[in-house]
């Protein structure tokens, strides 16, 4: 038994890090954001050229073949970057199109979605909040796509939109399918934009398996890998600020006040590491824990890192509160991880359902 | 990551399961034996089959085979399926003995190890003292050497089990001049000697399992003493991480939310059982996550620990306590607030004990006590935040009383 990483994750994690602090330090995340948030194609380049975009497709289209546990692994250092990518789409869509596709659609499209060149996206929730397949209204009608999708990530960058429909049935729509529109979502998380994506009669190809739950079930894991991300760093952007910050002739770290507030941040969101890489883990090796897994993991962590953001903005004191502070960035992202693809109570719910209570 | 235990562990707990069947509860004449000589009886047995004391010499009454914490919580996972007493005291095999194996002598490990192990000793962890708990470096209980003893003069409290300990182990001060864990000193104490006088204290559940330990010129020989005069402070730190491990040990959560599921099931709100209440789904399911972290986050501990990646996982071990007190205490404020008017039931002397139990709900009301006990016993909560703030984040430590190097509570 080995609960851990290998030295292989060991070293990604490290590669990506050390990409991450070199091309997306602060200063351009708070670029990106100050500019009213897009996608930072040279970023994604980057990220690419590391094997990021191309992680989870089989080696014969180009693709590492790695897991998810591999990709949630790069998930929580862009959290921890709040880099502005379109890598949970993209990562989605790459998960759909690896497990659901026929040989010739997996032919057509994952070459170059695993080089990054074509960027993907996945449109799951409709609008109301409603993640539930069951509930979802869009129609397959003779080979088009009728209905909306609320909440897309990068769409207008994304060339390839899957669309989740009931049972677990995924459509491919390419860019520039004629009866496709795409509205701006009103968005706090910059580094991520969101769209609604309208599809009136668009022509779409349906992949072969009907893996929508697996799709869902990654992106799930991902947010709460990021969301992880976020929190962590917080607590220690909060704790470096707390020594260096002084006030009553020293640094208010001294104040034990202010020590067990950073320690209760701590362990608010430290300890709910290993519940992201185990569902990560679950969602390649243990199908039957897969769903109540990736469930728990974003339920769970993205509201602790919600939590752990409200107390990093009180940590920092009126500087916490304004736009020039970073912790704002990582707030309005872990805001982001917390209610795409379902708020924490509705998975809750699902948990009770799936843990038979 | 690799989650399977794979054919040797299967086995293991094969024949783990086999062993319990075979030997608990015992037959025929044994089992007229008293309880505590049929746990001495089976916990011996435990021991010869390898499965108990494992990483104890076999000089010292162990079974001496190589370190495996997975191995371990198997084992002790299916003891515990199996009802099995194979916890003896665990003061004396979690604490007392890992002590002595470093730091003890020769003799006192033939001495001690052997009948602790089954249980024939029960121990006692005499630390606290009336004006010092947190800051246990000022503890005052004195302990002048004359000659080949010590004589004991002072008081301990709230110590755990001490009515029916035959020994303690404890920290007493034998350097009058050195005012605080520079003057220490780790003795072991038979409880029978003349001048020791117990006193149960009631505790707030209604249960008697700590007490008051009075000392008045208590004589314990000198060979009493484990490790050298004046460095019982470092010789208590010993068992540190042993004790960080049983923390990290998640069994118990996963038992607890099961008997909350099992109440919510029950008790009936509204005139439906709970359990159907979609706002007390949620909270559930909540809880369920704060477990899952407990229950993975300890699976990641063990799993590093036993491929000797401690430093790894160090920051994970220091937050464990803080950690599994707190989701101890939401699963106990959940079954309050289920159990509504019978929140107020007073536990029956057979429900206070610390151990889990059948959940009814006198013992929840029990344990929603002794879930604040858990907090503040072994350092208390805020003590914890200490030593997360400093050594997990490396925040400034808190100020020290003058001339000390340390002193706080673990
Ligand atoms: C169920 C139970 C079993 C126990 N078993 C044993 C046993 O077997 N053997 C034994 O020796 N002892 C035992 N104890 C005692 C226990 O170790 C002490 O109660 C504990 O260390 C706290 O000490 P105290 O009670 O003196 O509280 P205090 O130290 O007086 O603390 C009171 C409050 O002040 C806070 N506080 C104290 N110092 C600080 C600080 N520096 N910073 C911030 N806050 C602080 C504490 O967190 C606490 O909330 C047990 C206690 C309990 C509840």
């Amino acid at each position: 038994m080995h609960f851990g990483l290998t030295e292989e994750q060991k070293l990604l994690q490290e590669t990506v890090r050390s990409f991450v602090a070199g091309e997306c330090p602060p200063q351009v995340v708070r670029a990106v954001f100050d500019a009213g948030g897009a996608h930072d194609p040279a970023l994604w380049k980057g990220l690419s050229e590391l094997g990021v975009a191309g992680m989870v497709v089989p080696e014969v289209y180009g693709g590492a073949g790695l897991e998810l546990l591999d990709l949630a692994l790069v998930a929580e250092e862009l959290g921890a970057g709040a880099v502005p990518a379109p890598f949970l789409g993209h990562a989605m869509a790459c998960v759909a199109l690896s497990l659901g596709a026929s040989e010739s659609q997996r032919e057509r499209w994952l070459p170059a979605l695993a080089s990054g060149e074509l960027v993907g996206t996945v449109g799951w929730s409709e609008p109301g909040g409603v993640i539930d397949p069951e509930a979802f209204t869009v129609e397959f009608r003779e080979g088009a796509l009728f209905g909306a999708k609320s909440l897309v990530p990068n769409a207008s960058a994304a060339g390839l939109l899957v669309v989740a429909g009931p049972d677990g049935r995924l459509f491919v729509v390419e860019r520039g399918a004629p009866g496709l529109r795409t509205e701006a979502v009103s968005n706090i998380d910059r580094t991520r934009p969101l769209e609604k994506v309208i599809l009136e009669g668009v022509p779409a190809e349906e992949l072969e398996q009907p893996v929508g739950d697996r799709v869902r079930d990654a992106g799930l894991v991902l947010l709460a890998a990021d969301a992880f991300g976020c929190g962590h760093r917080l607590v220690r952007m909060s704790a470096e600020y707390a020594k260096a910050r002084q006030q009553f002739g020293r640094p208010i770290a001294e104040f034990q006040a202010v020590k067990h507030q950073l320690a209760n941040m701590a362990v608010e969101i430290d300890p709910s590491r290993a519940l992201w890489w185990f569902a990560a883990h679950a969602f390649d090796h243990m199908p039957e824990e897969r769903e109540k897994a990736a469930a728990l993991a974003k339920a769970h962590i993205t509201d602790r890192a919600a939590r752990v953001a409200r107390d990093a903005v009180e940590a920092h004191g009126g500087l916490g509160f304004t736009w020039e502070c970073d912790v704002q960035i990582y707030f309005k992202r872990a805001a982001f991880d917390r209610v795409v693809l379902g708020t924490p109570d509705q998975h809750r719910d699902r948990i009770a359902d799936l843990g038979g209570y | 990551m690799d989650l399977r235990l794979g054919a040797h562990y299967d086995e293991l707990r094969e024949r783990v399961r086999e062993f319990a069947r075979a030997n608990w509860p015992l037959r025929g004449a044994e089992a007229e034996l008293p309880r505590r000589e049929q746990e001495i009886l089976f916990r011996r047995r435990a021991i010869e089959a390898g499965l108990l004391a494992r990483t104890v010499p076999r000089a010292y009454g162990g079974a001496e085979v190589p370190t495996d914490p997975i191995a371990e919580a198997v084992i002790r996972q299916e003891l515990d399926a199996a009802g099995a007493p194979h916890r003896a005291s665990p003061q004396g095999t979690h604490m007392l003995v890992p002590t002595l194996l470093e730091e003890g002598s020769e003799a006192q490990k033939r001495h001690y190890i052997p009948p602790t192990l089954v249980g024939e000793i029960y121990w006692c962890q005499g630390y606290s003292e009336p004006g010092a708990g947190s800051d246990l470096a000022s503890l005052q209980s004195r302990a002048v050497a004359h000659g080949d003893h010590f004589v004991i003069t002072g008081q301990k409290i709230w110590t755990s089990n001490a009515f029916e300990a035959d020994m303690m182990f404890g920290l007493f001060r034998t350097e009058a001049d050195e005012p605080r864990s520079g003057g220490l000193s780790y003795l072991l104490v038979d409880m029978k000697s003349p001048g020791i006088d117990v006193r149960p204290l009631r505790q707030m559940n209604g249960g008697e399992e700590f007490c008051e330990v009075f000392f008045d010129e208590v004589r314990v020989p000198i060979e009493n003493l484990v490790g050298r005069r004046g460095e019982g402070w470092k010789v208590s730190k010993a068992t540190l991480k042993h004790e960080r491990m049983l923390i990290g040990d998640a069994s118990y959560a996963r038992i607890h939310f099961q008997n909350l599921l099992d109440l919510a099931r029950r008790v009936r709100h509204g005139g439906r059982p709970a359990i159907e209440d979609p706002g007390i789904r949620r909270r559930l399911a909540e809880l369920e996550g704060w477990i899952a972290c407990q229950v993975h986050a300890s699976q990641r501990i063990l799993s590093a620990v036993a491929r000797n990646e401690d430093l790894e996982v160090l920051p994970d071990m220091l937050m464990a306590k803080l950690n599994s007190t707190n989701v101890f205490q939401r699963m106990t404020r959940m079954a309050l607030d289920l159990l509504g008017e019978e929140a107020l039931t007073e536990p029956s002397p057979d429900e206070t004990g610390m151990a889990v139990g059948t959940p009814t709900p006198g013992r929840w009301v029990s344990q929603a006590m002794v879930a604040i006990g858990t907090a503040i016993a072994g350092g208390t909560s805020n003590i914890q935040r200490n030593i997360i703030g400093e050594r997990v984040l490396g925040l400034p430590r808190d100020p020290r009383p003058p001339g000390s190097a340390g002193g706080a509570r673990t």
